[in-house]
């Protein structure tokens, strides 16, 4: 299955990835590789085969009660953040 | 007091205990073997040096009253995945370089609290991503039996500074391999977990259904010494999983006699080299010698891990990396001309080529109209394996085969082909897909290379694994050797 350049640069815009017009042949190739390695699958009769989503089977997902477990750490969390003002991120505007 | 750095962890914690030396002394010594190596092997991200030097002296204050945890004044490192509060975490990544992380992991806070000193960081691949750790932002770790040969990957930092005795025992993650690819290709021990027996809050999260925490170190009695510290039930991972921790050290000396173990059919491709084969076939007739009755045992959908892998760890990805933003933490590009522009370059920038290329794999079998196709045909294809594994145990205890079809390769060699690459991970990533644990220990040596043996059990068998890699230990001295020029 080989992929087109429109179609990683609709890839890379999904993934918000900027990609430059060097990357996107390599990455043309080397997606549509690991496509056609992939295909494999296609030949696994899965007939009324249930889809596995979580290695230990029969174990259900645990729930914890919906309340705060941690206090206010936005000011600790916040040394790593690029841009910040009265205890907000800042960003580009988004609407004019 | 010289050459404390080629004892064991489980000599090292047993000779501080009997105050034969100082946890001060051996850290001084090891934070000089890992300077002196770093511009050869480039094995660390980080060294914490004061820090540990502090940990250690507090840890001799501890044992001078005989008080302590089991690792008390024992020198560690962790990978770089695993957050360590106001120490940075990069993840191997631009994109973390100056992530300095506001909390310890589960697993950094219980290696803590049994008295572990951590010397630093390892390197790895970005976001623990490859097979031959040059998928690092800070540059590749080399292999210490060779220096042109790769590590392994993606704990490769972890593999080389346990390789080279630069500390003892290590953390680190498997997600297709990650821990024991690069332990056979260093010659020593790494041990993968069951999914959910090691807590993985805050370890920087890959392919959520398939990452675990796991140990990088000398021998197996090692490896259960410092898993029995690490593992647990952690309210904060809802993966987590509520079972008790057997005491792995105690069930050690269980024997080998009438253990009923399987060689792997699957795993005897024409892809494993036939001097690895020879070194494997060797170490079978160890266990048989030891009591074990072998016996054929064949997966028969097993040769599809790879395929299945790289769907489902690619899409998981995917998601996970989404967070990469570059608004609250990590890079940012300069100058966004709108949010939009801000992520993207952001990401373009901060991301390597092989975590781009996940991330985009990843977003294209999610997408609409491919998500049935591939996702869930791999998610199918993956409980066809797991039945396959189920159907194995009913018949034997372990499963035992080669850990990777070759040794060490030369740095460079399989860099221009992904496929190439992935497939280093044929025999491994069979265990991550069903959450079973899985060990590798050196078995032999190819051309001054060291090879590893795998051994896989049933969920939550870590002590019968571990109990039959000692067995295999005692019985043999591969994992005893140290490359020269670092004994």
């Amino acid at each position: 299955m080989a992929l087109t350049r429109e179609q990683i640069a609709s890839i890379a815009t999904l993934a918000r990835l900027d990609l430059s017009a060097e990357e996107v042949p390599v990455y043309q190739e080397s997606l549509s590789r690991i496509l056609e390695f992939v295909g494999a699958l296609e030949r696994a009769d899965t007939t009324d085969v249930t889809p596995m989503a979580h290695p230990l089977a029969g174990l259900t997902q645990r729930l914890r009660p919906d309340e705060a477990t941690e206090g206010d750490c936005h000011e600790r969390y916040q040394l790593n953040a690029p841009l910040t003002a009265a205890a907000l991120y800042l960003v580009p505007k988004v609407i004019e | 007091m010289s050459a404390l750095h080629v004892r064991t962890l489980t000599q090292l914690a047993d000779g501080l205990r009997r105050k034969s030396f100082s946890s001060v002394e051996l850290v001084g010594e090891l934070l000089a073997r890992i300077e002196k190596s770093q511009p050869q092997l480039n094995a660390f991200i980080s060294v914490t040096g004061a820090a540990a030097l502090e940990t250690a002296r507090a840890a001799d204050r501890a044992l001078a009253t005989g008080s302590g945890g089991a690792l008390a004044g024992v020198p560690i490192a962790h990978k770089d995945i695993f957050c360590t509060a106001g120490v940075r975490t990069t993840c191997g990544s631009r994109m973390l370089d100056n992530f300095v992380s506001p909390y310890d992991a589960t697993v950094v806070a219980k290696l803590k609290r049994a008295g572990a000193v951590v010397l630093g960081k390892t390197n790895m691949d970005e976001f623990a991503m490859g097979s031959s750790n040059e998928n690092s932002f800070y540059g590749p770790v080399r292999n210490p039996w060779n220096p042109q040969l790769v590590p392994g990957g993606s704990s490769g930092g972890s593999a080389a500074a346990v390789a080279a005795r630069l500390v003892a025992g290590a953390t680190g993650t498997d997600t297709g391999g990650s821990i024991r690819q690069p332990a056979a290709l260093c010659g020593i021990t790494g041990m993968k977990p069951t999914y959910g027996r090691v807590s993985r809050y805050g370890m920087v999260a890959f392919a959520s259904s398939l990452d675990q925490g796991g140990t990088l170190t000398a021998s197996a009695a090692d490896a259960a010494l410092m898993l029995r510290e690490m593992a647990g039930f952690d309210p904060r991972d809802s993966t987590s999983v509520d079972t008790p921790v057997p005491d792995y050290v105690a069930a050690l000396e269980q024997p080998v006699a009438g253990l009923k173990v399987g060689l792997l059919a699957e795993f005897f491709d024409k892809g494993l080299d036939a001097d690895n084969e020879r070194c494997v076939r060797e170490a079978l007739r160890v266990f048989e010698s030891l009591g074990a009755r072998v016996t054929q045992v064949s997966l028969p959908n097993l040769p599809l891990s790879v395929p299945v892998y790289y769907v489902v760890a690619p899409a998981e990805c995917s998601s996970n990396l989404a967070r990469y933003d570059g608004v609250r933490y990590g890079h940012r590009c300069e100058d966004p001309r709108d949010l939009n522009d801000l992520y993207r370059r952001s990401r373009g920038e901060g991301f390597g080529a092989e975590v781009k290329r996940r991330i985009m794999t990843g977003t294209y079998v999610l997408s609409a109209g491919y998500y049935d196709a591939y996702y869930l045909k791999a998610q199918r294809v993956r409980a066809l394996i797991n039945a396959d594994f189920i159907r194995a145990f009913e018949s034997v205890d372990v499963l035992i085969g080669p850990t990777t079809p070759t040794p060490a390769f030369p740095l460079g060699a399989k860099t221009s082909d992904p496929i190439t690459m992935y497939l280093n991970d044929i025999y491994t990533i069979g265990a991550n897909l069903a959450g079973l644990p899985a060990i590798s220990v050196p078995c032999g040596f190819v051309q001054g290379l060291p090879v590893g043996l795998q051994i896989v059990g049933p969920h939550f068998s870590e002590a019968r694994v571990l109990a039959a890699a000692h067995a295999f230990q005692r019985a043999t001295d591969w994992h005893t050797r140290v490359p020269v020029g670092y004994a």
